[in-house]
């Protein structure tokens, strides 16, 4: 909310600089977001007659003007096409500054010499530059040759602060006064409040009739002999600072008093009023065209403004065209009313209108504000002389909201906020907020009903700390029990594995936790394949974001495809991230799952090395790599599961050149994807002490021929089976096909490490072990020894 | 006999001396001290030798053997001496050439700050708690103070399941679940993936990393939290990091504050990154709400604490000065490898 410096200042008495209230604001609790100094770059800039236009000689669509700036008479070229003689302007004079750092100089236009520039409100820094409505014609009666800065109080300078939804009461410029007087100490000025009536009574006018308990309150009045025109240039002036568009001067009193109170304000043509009556209830199933011209869809959620015909408005969002105050206005009707912050805030969105008002609303507002704001509203129509207050007011207000009470014991505020501050000191600054206090064993604080965000002892805690100064307060060590951090196994295995990824040279990655049902296709998975039970997002960004990930190799094989398209062809990733797996409860299956992506001058046992490195290093019990060829996100002679104690824990493989194509991927790319819960359980994290062997290790090598389908998984089982309890270790040295070797068959080559504990092996033990292995081995595998 | 053997130890130190390599040594050694050599061959003839001279001759014969030995021997190590100097320049390699080493990976840029901080919370005695990412509508708002139709729900832009459940909004939820599982004193932080519906760009992502953290005891005061947060941003940005403490509003603490800290790329004069204000927002924290407490199954009478929350990619992003949260959804290495 923007508060114009020197409107601020008409209600507290300060001396300080723009800079300086803003940064004890900020300290107090109104955040500012900026400090606006538009007027400061301003210089040179005077008020202008134009007393002469001529066309340009040489252009079309400029005009030469003569503008008289007092002093002297000066020519000016100009493309705006709204001025004529008469009309008074700002006037940018050679060597004079603009606000974004615009210096203006003498020079020739087409030929013609101009002077200056003639200004438009944006380039004053008034407006955005997309309002612009050509040059800022001022009123006809403001004095020429004077500093525009003056004209229009522009020295102060304008501060924009961020307005949280529990502070109604600060989105106001007299809301904010109130807290830099409590901030600095200050008074706090009141408001002009006074007006007179004529004899008339506006009950013989006009009846109110509320129907719906969210409008809390509503307040009217009626304003008589009209004269619509525009608002002082101060007024005017002060609005566009405070970002609001000046229309007429009935409208820019009623947002001027929105903008100093807070409290959003509509004025009716008595004209357009049927029936002499107001009624203010629920809206039907029916379309009403607002004042900015748009047909809207209304329905029963919405509080609407009515007549004895038809609706008049949508309450607290936006007035109808049909009741417009317009040029020929000569009665109005006030409005002033309280509604309901969740319906205001509802119908704003469901209409996707948001107004200065609503944005008001929907804070929810202080009902006791409304009589405030009419009564200044009355004020400023009377000493503007733009029209005649009708006497009597309209107040349809059942349930009066009266201030509450907390009760808080000054010892409790210290001892909840680490401080230790005098009492007196507290009941002076509740009073600052306007809090009547009175302090006996406990302070009992009578809260203004503007206050409804201070309900408990916590919400006075809060008033006196920033109050008394955020910074002020100490900082100390928490006390009491010393805590143990707990760092739970999951938590440390998973540290594990990132290292361990990293030291393979790994790169880790993050991606999204959705991505588009699409995917499933793209990676070949069955029709019924159990991932493809999802858990939805019911309002998603777009397909592509719309389901909640079962695996995480969609998104490596997109990570992938980026970087390899990107020429990073020798890639290594690793993602550790949650898959969701919809099991039919109210909340999915969240685990991590570990995804390991390599690429170019590699192959599988690459990433098998990989994989069974994490085994090693997290000591996982009975972990075997099988034969998979169901999987159909993979090449299907080339992809293995990892069984950890007979459990599926995960997969890994070459990618099926189809997903490849799928993913526009021109190399080989192998993934493997791990369950970590699985491979966790197993992970044996105690570890013991075995005695380094004493007695010396019999090593026999052992070549087989075997035929090219068996897998050396096989041989070792076998060799295991059989040496059990005298084999220490079986090591596969070499497999081989071509030369010498019949075609279809492999030579493969083992040394076998015999050892037993408690003694030195007899080539009789080892015989009868080793002759058995290769006797099963012909058996069962027709595997020759070599 | 005399002279000859005089003689043979002349000729061979004279050989030796000019003796170049370990093979020609050898060949010399046999030649003079071999079992056929030349002072073997003498020796064999001292059996006609008179008794008188043989001592006499053998000694002398004794000493020529020695010194000749003794002469191979330092000519052996001259040898060996020359050889390996030989062998050294040989083997000289250009160092310039770049090493051989298993290739070492990296760990995320987020995930590195994120270690940074669990470190430094874990330093205090916090433990790191999870929950849920797909989390019910109750621990992600009712529950934290934020009940239907509250305006703050409007403020962040929410992923719906179902009506009752969300993608949560953030990481303050597991602040509940933590309370209704444990008693105090807890001191936990946090820290996981929040969504927003926000559509991608530089500076907007639907996936991004908070950092909540909690702490629930007795005689938990304001300025406990102003110590430990103070504590926290002088580890993570230098020892002289100043912090600041703006009164601000949050649903589910009362009082509430936003935390600024001295720019840690200009140290306080204002730069470009601090907008020249000297001063970054980091994160934003409070007094938990008794509501709140309340709903995590504590007496708020009995017990107080405090909470925050600090957003990830803000804090690398400055730190690392990098001008799109969207990279790091990216992955694309070059970028990865960076840190």
């Amino acid at each position: 909310m923007k508060v114009p410096f020197n409107w601020l200042l008409e209600y507290v008495d300060l001396d300080k600089d723009i800079n300086e209230v803003a940064e004890k604001l900020t300290l107090t609790g109104s955040k500012v977001e900026e400090v606006i100094e538009n007027g400061k770059e301003i210089d040179k800039v005077v008020t202008g007659k134009i007393i002469k236009t001529e066309k340009h000689p040489n252009a079309d669509k400029l005009t030469v003007c003569q503008v008289d700036v007092k002093d002297e008479v000066i020519q000016i070229v100009t493309g705006a096409d709204n001025i004529k003689e008469g009309d008074i302007i700002p006037v940018a004079l050679h060597g004079s500054s603009l606000p974004g750092g615009v210096k203006i100089k003498k020079g020739k236009l087409r030929g013609v010499e101009s002077n200056g520039m003639l200004c438009s409100e944006a380039e004053l820094g008034l407006v955005d530059e997309d309002s612009v409505h050509g040059i800022m014609i001022l009123d006809e009666n403001t004095p020429i040759g004077v500093d525009i800065k003056e004209i229009l109080g522009l020295n102060g300078g304008v501060i924009d602060f961020e307005i949280t939804s529990n502070r109604a009461d600060c989105f106001s410029v007299y809301g904010i006064a109130r807290e830099t007087a409590a901030s600095f100490g200050c008074e706090l000025k009141k408001v002009d409040v006074s007006f007179n009536e004529n004899g008339e009574n506006i009950n013989d006018y006009l009846k109110v009739e509320v129907k719906t308990p969210l409008c809390r309150r509503y307040m009217a009045k009626m304003i008589k002999n009209i004269k619509v025109g525009p608002s002082p240039e101060w007024m005017q002036a002060k609005l566009q600072e405070a970002g609001v568009r000046p229309i007429n001067n009935v409208v820019d009193i009623t947002n001027y008093v929105m903008l100093e109170l807070g409290q959003p304000m509509h004025a009716f043509d008595y004209e357009n009023i049927e029936g002499k009556k107001i009624v203010v209830k629920m809206a039907g199933d029916e379309k009403f065209t607002t004042l900015d011209g748009i047909e809207r869809q209304l329905d029963s959620s919405m509080i609407t403004i009515n007549d004895a015909q038809k609706t008049v408005a949508i309450a607290g969002v936006m007035g109808g065209q049909n009741s417009e105050v317009t040029e020929d206005t000569k009665t109005i009707v006030l409005e002033c009313a309280n509604f309901d912050g969740v319906t205001t805030r509802l119908t704003s969105k469901k209409l996707g209108l948001r107004t200065e008002a609503s944005s008001r609303f929907e804070k929810d507002l202080d009902p006791n504000l409304v009589e405030t704001a009419l009564k200044r509203a009355c004020h400023l129509f009377e000493t503007l002389k733009v029209g005649e207050v009708v006497g009597g007011v309209i107040d349809c207000y059942e349930q009066k909201l009266e201030p509450h009470y907390v009760n808080v014991s000054p010892k409790w505020i210290n001892n909840f906020l680490g401080t230790d501050i005098d009492t007196n000191d507290m009941v002076n600054m509740l009073q600052r907020l306007e809090m009547e206090v009175e302090a006996q064993d406990e302070l009992i604080i009578k809260v203004p009903t503007f206050r409804q965000d201070v309900k408990i002892k916590e919400d006075v805690a809060e008033e006196i700390a920033r109050l008394y100064g955020y910074d002020i307060i100490p900082t100390q060590k928490i006390v009491g029990e010393a805590v143990e951090a707990e760092i739970t196994k999951e938590q440390k295995l998973i540290e594990t594995v990132k290292r361990t990824m990293v030291s393979s040279g790994l790169y880790e990655t993050l991606t999204y936790s959705f991505f588009s049902p699409k995917v499933f296709d793209k990676i070949n998975l069955p029709s019924d394949d159990e991932l493809r039970k999802v858990v939805t997002i019911s309002n998603p960004l777009g397909e592509d974001f719309s389901v909640m990930r079962t695996t995480l190799i969609p998104s490596m094989l997109e990570v992938m495809q980026r970087n390899i398209l990107r020429d990073n062809k020798e890639v290594g990733l690793f993602d550790i991230g949650k898959v969701y797996l919809n099991v039919g409860k109210e909340l999915p299956d969240e685990r991590y799952k570990l995804c390991i992506a390599i690429a170019g001058d590699v192959d599988f046992f690459n990433l098998k090395g990989i994989v069974e490195n994490l085994v090693n290093v997290l000591s996982v019990d009975k972990a075997e790599f099988e034969r998979e060829s169901q999987n159909t996100i993979f090449h299907p002679g080339r992809c293995a599961k990892l069984l950890v104690r007979k459990r599926y824990a995960g997969v890994l493989g070459e990618v099926h050149p189809d997903v490849l194509e799928n993913y526009d991927l021109e190399t080989r790319v192998y993934i493997a994807e791990i369950d970590l819960a699985t491979l966790f359980e197993a992970s044996k994290t105690e570890k013991k002490y075995k005695l380094l062997p004493k007695y010396p290790a019999v090593l026999r090598d052992i070549a087989l021929l075997v035929k090219d389908e068996v897998e050396v998984k096989k041989i070792e089982d076998i060799m295991l089976k059989q040496g059990k309890g005298i084999i220490e270790e079986i090591k596969l040295f070499d497999v081989y096909k071509g030369k010498q070797i019949p075609e279809g068959f492999k030579s493969v080559a083992y040394s076998i490490v015999y050892r037993v504990e408690d003694r030195t092996l007899t080539d009789e033990e080892i015989n009868k072990v080793h002759n058995a292995i290769v006797k099963e081995l012909e058996e069962k595998l027709e595997a020759k020894l070599r | 006999m005399r002279e000859k053997l005089q003689q043979i130890k002349e000729e061979a130190l004279l050989k030796l001396k000019e003796c170049q390599n370990s093979q020609m040594l050898d060949e010399l050694r046999v030649k003079y001290l071999g079992k056929k050599g030349e002072l073997t061959t003498i020796l064999r003839g001292m059996g006609q030798l008179s008794p008188e001279e043989r001592p006499i001759v053998g000694k002398i014969a004794n000493e020529v053997r020695e010194e000749i030995e003794a002469a191979i021997e330092e000519t052996l190590k001259g040898i060996k001496q020359r050889e390996k100097n030989l062998r050294l320049s040989m083997e000289t390699i250009d160092v310039t050439m770049p090493g051989r080493a298993n290739k070492i990976g990296g760990l995320h840029p987020l995930t590195k700050a994120l270690d940074e901080i669990k470190e430094i919370f874990i330093g205090m005695g916090f433990s790191i708690a999870e929950g849920p990412e797909v989390e019910l509508d109750y621990y992600n708002f009712e529950a934290l103070n934020i009940p239907k139709n509250h305006p703050a729900r409007d403020e962040q832009d929410t992923f719906y399941i179902n009506q009752n459940v969300v993608l949560r909004t953030q990481t303050s939820p597991v602040q509940i679940r933590v309370m209704e599982n444990k008693k105090p004193p807890i001191r936990i932080i946090a820290p996981g993936r929040v969504y927003r519906s926000d559509t991608a760009d530089a500076t907007h992502s639907p996936i991004f990393h908070q950092v909540e953290g909690l702490v629930v005891d007795k005689g938990i005061t304001m300025a406990s939290l102003k110590g430990t947060l103070d504590a926290f941003a002088k580890r993570m940005f230098g020892e002289k990091t100043r912090t600041k403490f703006r009164p601000h509003h949050f649903p589910f603490t009362e009082p509430s504050a936003e935390v600024d800290v001295s720019c840690f790329v200009c140290g306080g004069t204002g730069c470009r990154v601090c907008k020249g204000s000297g001063w970054i927002e980091i994160l934003g924290c409070g007094m938990v709400h008794p509501d709140v407490l309340r709903a995590g199954g504590i007496d708020p009478e009995v017990y107080s604490g405090f909470a925050f929350g600090l957003g990830l990619e803000r804090i690398v992003m400055i730190k690392y000065g990098i001008d799109d949260i969207r990279l790091f959804y990216e992955n694309d290495v070059r970028f990865l490898k960076q840190f």
